[in-house]
């Protein structure tokens, strides 16, 4: 490996990395140490902060046990199968990336809003999405999706088809080998992909607060303060926010890491 | 090597209940449709207990053969018969076919005796059985301080024994082996081609074996079957079987230049080992003797690879070599390297450079020298 400072041209990129490196470290460091210990327990300790984390944690997780759920066998379809319009699927996952957040907010009121058919029927059922819980499930899972989707994909890619070809000839059915051989092989690509949702989940604003102003997640709270109170108010909660988004953004590179000693 | 009786056999892999029994394959007018690749009308027979082995150069063909009569391809017309019975249909877990690709493919997540006890699992076998199925198939193979073993710890050669292991340990009706030795090193590679041939004979497992290698086709074959690969327009490339016979068929009386070219033109003969003043020979049946180093005794085959032989224009003599006079009757161009058949008799060909060519200034018709080390004469 060459050093940092091999030479002339290595240390002008060097200076030029530093620069965008400064820009987002630099930020974030002002924020969380510009409140002291004290106001930062003060804000632990303030209701409404605590069951604004709480919610978005709670939304987040379901969002990605959904994806979950679904998003694990689409990976593994577009892993393996081979289908007229895959690359329109795939194209499809993609979408929720580029479609600015607060476009794909109203288009899920579109459909899951009070007046319309899908609203009414889970109304049925006393499910309500436009200011619930279950808004900003979908909201965050609208969005956050390609996350696990393409990283499960991906997961299931890079594992040979010819082990599971081994497993059927071994007696393995189908699912079996999907259990045995498939799955846990792509486990920690899945496993990964999951927290990165549940991560991007986490910080959704734009797609949130159009479906649910209230009940109010981290985000929503952390723009109201803002909006009401100015700067100062503000500035505690988004140090906090910051502060447990790195802790679950070190899990998620720790157990990255595992995944490439592993191999 | 004594073929051991059925009892034994079958204690070998600890399972009273268990039968051991190989089956007969029969492949009817198969055709196998992929993107790019095609199987062309294949017609095959395997006895009960046979290992055949399909020759042929390298290309994708020859496994997508084998897959599909593991039913891993399905195919678009044609049966596939085990002991008389219809198993085109069936997936391949209810086929009972063991597999071994060339590189393995051992499960990454699962240690050696994990890896061995896979297919036991499927089956929902019991955990008791499942040890002591485990424990016999590794002693046979010899690689029981290998089960704690994960796979990337493993060399090659190893790796491959607990590929078989775990192919042989669910007994298969029929053994599939795809490429095993070509991954492997030299010396491994002779030493686990010993060892398939010893396990073939104790098992009786009839066996399809793939490879490129002429010689390991000669070396473990019952009978070869040719496979030959070439482009077919639209559809890419397609391929099937040209020739079918026992090793000695092939090599004498291939069916088509191509059969000739890819294994003809090397040096097979037939003989028999005479030690005489603390030197072994073989006796050719054109009354040449071959110095060679075996411990084998009696009618042997062998083989000198092309490559080893070197020509000259004067004779070589050195006490390790063989050296022989004789006529250049036929040069085949291969690019940068010549084909050179020198009859002696009988026919020997030699692979020299285009360069020694030049530096030797041969033509056909003219005399030359070939010599070759004792060592490099393949007996078996």
């Amino acid at each position: 490996m060459k050093t940092l400072f091999a030479n002339r041209m290595h240390i002008s990129f060097a200076i030029l990395a530093l620069l965008l490196l400064l820009f987002i470290a630099w930020p974030l460091l002002r924020t969380v140490t510009a409140s002291g210990p004290a106001l930062l327990w003060q804000t632990i300790l303030d209701e409404e902060v605590r069951r604004a984390i709480g919610l978005t944690f709670y939304a987040s997780f379901i969002a990605t046990a959904i994806a979950f759920l679904c998003g694990v066998p689409l990976a593994y379809l577009l892993a393996r199968a081979d289908f007229p319009g895959r690359r329109l699927v795939e194209g499809l996952v993609d979408l929720p990336i580029v479609v600015p957040h607060s476009a794909a907010g109203i288009a899920l009121l579109m459909v899951f809003g009070r007046q319309t058919f899908l609203g009414q029927a889970f109304g049925l059922f006393g499910v309500r999405f436009v200011s619930a819980l279950p808004g900003i499930v979908i909201a965050m899972l609208f969005v956050s999706l390609p996350f696990l989707v393409n990283a499960a994909r991906e997961g299931f890619e890079a594992v040979d088809p010819r082990l599971e070809r081994v497993s059927r000839t071994l007696g393995g059915s189908p699912w079996r080998t999907f259990w045995g051989v498939s799955f846990p092989l792509a486990w920690r690509s899945i496993l990964s992909g999951a927290i990165l949702m549940w991560a991007r989940g986490l910080s959704e604003f734009g797609a949130v607060i159009i479906l649910a102003y209230h009940p109010m997640v981290t985000p929503v709270l952390l723009y109201e303060r803002f909006e009401s109170f100015g700067l100062r108010y503000a500035q505690p909660v988004a140090a906090l926010v910051i502060l447990i988004c790195l802790a679950v953004f070190i899990i998620l590179r720790l157990i990255g890491g595992r995944k490439e000693r592993a191999r | 090597m004594v073929k051991l009786p059925i009892t034994y056999r079958l204690s070998l892999i600890a399972d009273r209940g268990s039968s051991f029994v190989p089956c007969q394959l029969q492949i009817r007018d198969l055709w196998v449709e992929l993107e790019g690749f095609r199987l062309r009308h294949i017609n095959l027979d395997v006895a009960a207990g046979e290992y055949l082995v399909i020759l042929g150069p390298t290309g994708t063909g020859k496994t997508v053969l084998l897959e599909a009569i593991a039913g891993l391809h399905r195919p678009s017309q044609g049966r596939i018969l085990i002991n008389g019975a219809d198993v085109t249909g069936l997936p391949p877990e209810q086929r009972g076919i063991g597999f071994v690709y060339q590189d393995y493919a051992l499960f990454p997540h699962l240690n050696a005796a994990e890896n061995i006890a896979f297919g036991l699992r499927m089956r929902g076998a019991a955990r008791r059985t499942v040890e002591e199925r485990v424990a016999a198939i590794a002693r046979l193979l010899g690689i029981e301080h290998l089960l704690r073993r994960m796979p990337e710890t493993l060399s090659g050669g190893e790796a491959q024994r607990v590929a078989l292991a775990r192919a042989l340990v669910v007994e298969p009706r029929l053994l599939l082996l795809d490429e095993p030795l070509s991954a492997l090193d030299l010396e491994t590679r002779q030493g686990l081609q010993r060892e398939l041939k010893r396990i073939h004979w104790q098992l009786g497992t009839t066996a399809i074996h793939v490879t490129h290698d002429f010689e390991e086709a000669v070396a473990l074959g019952d009978r070869v079957a040719v496979f030959k690969e070439e482009p077919a327009g639209e559809a890419g490339r397609e391929g099937g079987i040209v020739q079918v016979g026992t090793p000695e068929e092939i090599f004498r009386r291939p069916a088509s230049e191509f059969v000739a070219r890819f294994v003809g033109g090397r040096n097979l003969f037939r003989g028999r080992v005479v030690r005489q003043a603390g030197e072994t020979f073989v006796r050719l049946a054109e009354g040449l003797g071959i110095a060679a180093v075996t411990g084998l005794e009696g009618e042997v085959s062998l083989l000198i690879r092309p490559e080893d032989i070197v020509l000259s224009s004067t004779p070589l003599l050195s006490s390790a070599r063989n050296c022989f006079r004789g006529r250049v009757v036929e040069v085949a161009d291969g690019g940068a390297v010549l084909y050179v058949t020198v009859e002696v008799p009988p026919r020997f060909t030699a692979l020299i450079t285009r360069r020694s060519w030049e530096d030797l200034a041969l033509e056909q018709g003219r005399e030359v020298y070939l010599a070759f080390k004792a060592s490099a004469v393949h007996l078996f």
